[in-house]
């Protein structure tokens, strides 16, 4: 009787994501090109090997892994700032909060664009400001922006989430600790962010699953353009541009292999709990 | 059909009515609810007899039938006007109406073709780059035309552009306009235009040790035009990228002497700062400011300057591209947009009479003169109304047009161009080395193995 009632529930997921993965790797088994539908047949894993066998997939893996690690960083530790002013602020915590959550609620093209605009010489403010004359044109300078557009939109994200588990952190614990001589450093890293680590684990997933798959701000900033694709623009233009299904699809089937590898290593490796399931924290 | 209908309603209403006056002998709450009952089921007859009309004919009764011409947006406004005039010549056998497609070729070919891989038929006339219609007509998408519409629409066309249009022996897509570039060149600083590559660089490398604007504007950033750059040295030193029928790789020794010329310009004082980064329309910015003595460009530049450098105007003079091969021609790469009929169309006949019709003599001189689009009708250029109007270099893009290459005709056109730009960026770092690794690439791309950059 339980699973009768689960069964429509089950059978909306199956045909929502189960059909859509299968189909894809599926399609990644075969050679596939949207420009030649006749001339479609089963080979096997060799869409895989001209994948990995190719220096592009590992130099987008590796900008995508820079921007992934950088930007995760950099965004909690800023995130981590904003979560206690936020928690600490007694006047006008409606107003800090909302102003704090601006950047997040501002679609990501948009302000890609504006960091676009706004490194090109001639329409931009910042375009010049370190000695290089067009920033989006080289590589190093490039991925830069791109990590800076990135923090700058998703820290607010991760300060919210740590604002949640800031949440969880008992008053009487922190003023324990101070009536025993902590100072405010051994007390953050003595009591808050232990007590925190079920909140941070989780916002720390989030993020870098996010993180490994930007495209939107690439896709805007530099389209790829002087090595600066990740694994998903990759993806795109060989199944959009170039029409390929099937490399395409392998390209993406990999994506999702890496992505589902960086939860396990988070959730077996790190002991997050997995959103929904009960910490043994509480 | 709106008399049936009425007549329709009031059949079934009336038994409705029969049953208001049985029920008005018995109670006044009766009557009322039966009114309400009456009401209701005119409501409903109502409403589903306009939904008949509304689906037995999409369009409003005896209107012609609807073309969807797929293009992008002409910003002078020549596509539309050319629809309409066609429309209202066509004596009520179809209407045209314009889907606007991205203005980026990329853009256009996506939205292309994921209506085209879904089989979608509400595309009747679609506008495609000349570099598509290998891709377009090897998967289908596009319909050949038949022999005697064929042969009207290639008489008087520039080969060149029939060329462009065709594959394997038919014709699959009517040249709509054509584009290649000239030599502009500062008449103040270059008394007589050079004739080779060689004697550019000389040129430019003279006025350089003069200190006089010595740059050579052309485009360098890694994308299509690249590959056009590269594509028009390439045949200009009598070689090309693949073989006549596409299915092998070419690249043999004018490959190298292609790959040299870039080598060289990069290495010359010459060369601009950001070549690596610029497209045409940066070449010309760089142009109308001054700096530069040269540009290889299309003939936008030629009004753009008028309007934007009014006093370098008056200086500037057109010649051929340069040349790479001492008393041969240049061969410059052809671009521009072709008219083809969907698969999918409802129409397709019609479709090929507006196409012929689109693409008229009277509808090119417009789209010439308002949007600088150049013609692909060969007696335009000696026609006086299309020189006249504003088209002073007819006689130069005709000459250039006669000489002109195409780009590698191939159904994997898009792998291999992406794999000649990023081989050849930045182009300072070209080299006659790299060609091998091109050689692998586009012969993988040929059988769409490998990965895209």
């Amino acid at each position: 009787m339980g699973w009768l009632l689960c069964a429509p529930a089950v059978l909306v997921i199956l045909l929502v994501t189960a059909y859509p993965i299968g189909y894809a790797v599926y399609l990644s088994l075969r050679r596939y090109d949207l420009r030649f539908p006749a001339d479609t047949a089963f080979v096997g894993l060799a869409n895989y090997g001209t994948v990995l066998s190719s220096g592009l997939w590992w130099q987008a893996l590796k900008i995508t892994m820079i921007i992934t690690v950088v930007s995760v960083a950099i965004e909690f530790v800023l995130g981590l700032a904003l979560a206690l002013l936020m928690h600490r602020t007694l006047v006008g915590r409606g107003l800090v909060r909302t102003v704090i959550l601006i950047p997040y609620g501002i679609v990501t093209v948009v302000a890609a664009f504006g960091w676009r605009f706004a490194w090109t010489p001639g329409t931009g403010y910042l375009a010049g400001l370190f000695g290089d004359a067009a920033p989006l044109t080289s590589q190093t300078w490039g991925v830069a922006v791109i990590i800076l557009a990135e923090v700058w939109k998703t820290t607010p994200f991760m300060a919210l989430l740590l604002l949640a588990g800031l949440a969880l952190v008992p008053e009487e614990l922190l003023r324990a600790a101070q009536v025993d001589g902590a100072g405010a450093w051994a007390r953050l890293r003595r009591v808050t962010l232990p007590l925190m680590k079920p909140a941070i684990l989780v916002a720390l997933l989030f993020r870098t699953l996010d993180g490994f798959r930007i495209f939107d701000d690439i896709y805007v900033l530099t389209a790829g353009a002087h090595d600066t694709r990740s694994v998903s623009i990759l993806g795109y233009d060989n199944l959009f541009t170039a029409l390929n299904l099937g490399v395409g699809s392998a390209l993406s089937v990999l994506i999702f292999g890496v992505v589902a590898l960086i939860a396990v290593v988070f959730v077996r490796g790190f002991g997050t709990a997995a959103p929904g399931q009960e910490t043994d924290h509480r | 059909m709106t008399l049936e209908a009425r007549s329709a309603r009031s059949v079934l209403v009336r038994p409705a009515h029969a049953a208001l006056l049985r029920s008005a002998a018995v109670r006044s709450a009766a009557v009322r609810s039966a009114a309400v009952r009456t009401v209701v089921v005119r409501t409903v007859v109502v409403g589903s007899a306009t939904m008949l009309v509304a689906t037995c004919g999409s369009r409003p009764a005896g209107g012609p039938p609807a073309l969807r011409w797929y293009v992008y947006n002409e910003s002078s406004g020549s596509f539309a006007a050319a629809a309409a005039d066609c429309s209202a010549s066509s004596g009520g056998a179809y209407r045209i109406s314009i889907d606007v497609l991205p203005n980026d070729a990329d853009g256009q070919r996506q939205q292309l073709v994921r209506r085209l891989a879904a089989e979608d038929t509400s595309m009747d006339i679609l506008a495609l780059d000349v570099t598509w219609t290998p891709e377009f007509a090897e998967a289908g998408w596009i319909e050949a035309f038949d022999d005697a519409t064929a042969q009207r629409i290639t008489t008087g066309t520039l080969p060149v552009a029939t060329r462009t249009g065709t594959w394997a022996n038919h014709l699959y897509a009517a040249p709509l306009n054509t584009n290649v570039q000239l030599l502009w060149y500062r008449k103040d600083l270059v008394p007589t235009p050079p004739r080779t590559w060689d004697e550019m660089l000389a040129a430019a490398r003279g006025l350089a040790a003069r200190g006089r604007p010595h740059l050579v504007e052309v485009q360098g950033a890694q994308y299509e035009g690249l590959t056009v750059l590269f594509n028009t040295l390439v045949a200009s030193a009598g070689g090309s990228i693949l073989s006549a029928d596409g299915s092998r790789v070419r690249l043999g020794a004018p490959a190298e002497q292609a790959v040299a010329a870039i080598r060289a310009l990069a290495d010359s004082p010459a060369a601009d700062p950001s070549w690596s980064n610029q497209r045409e329309d940066d070449n010309r910015l760089v142009f109308e400011s001054g700096a530069a003595a040269f540009q290889l460009n299309y003939p936008f530049v030629y009004p753009s300057a008028r309007h934007n450098a009014p006093g370098l105007a008056p200086e500037i003079g057109w010649a051929q591209w340069p040349g790479l091969v001492a008393g041969q021609p240049s061969h410059p790469t052809i671009g521009g947009y072709n008219l083809a009929v969907s698969s999918y169309s409802a129409h397709p006949d019609l479709a090929r009479r507006a196409i012929e019709c689109l693409r008229g003599r009277a509808n090119q001189i417009r789209t010439a003169i308002r949007g600088g689009l150049a013609p692909t009708l060969e007696a335009l250029y000696t026609d006086r109304e299309l020189i006249d109007g504003g088209y002073p270099f007819a006689a130069a893009v005709g000459e250039a047009l006669r000489n002109a290459s195409v780009r590698p005709r191939t159904p994997a056109y898009q792998t291999v161009s992406l794999q000649i730009s990023d081989a050849l960026s930045p182009p300072r770092s070209a080299s006659v080395g790299r060609l091998d690794g091109l050689r692998t690439a586009i012969a993988d791309a040929l059988e769409s193995k490998g990965l895209v950059p």
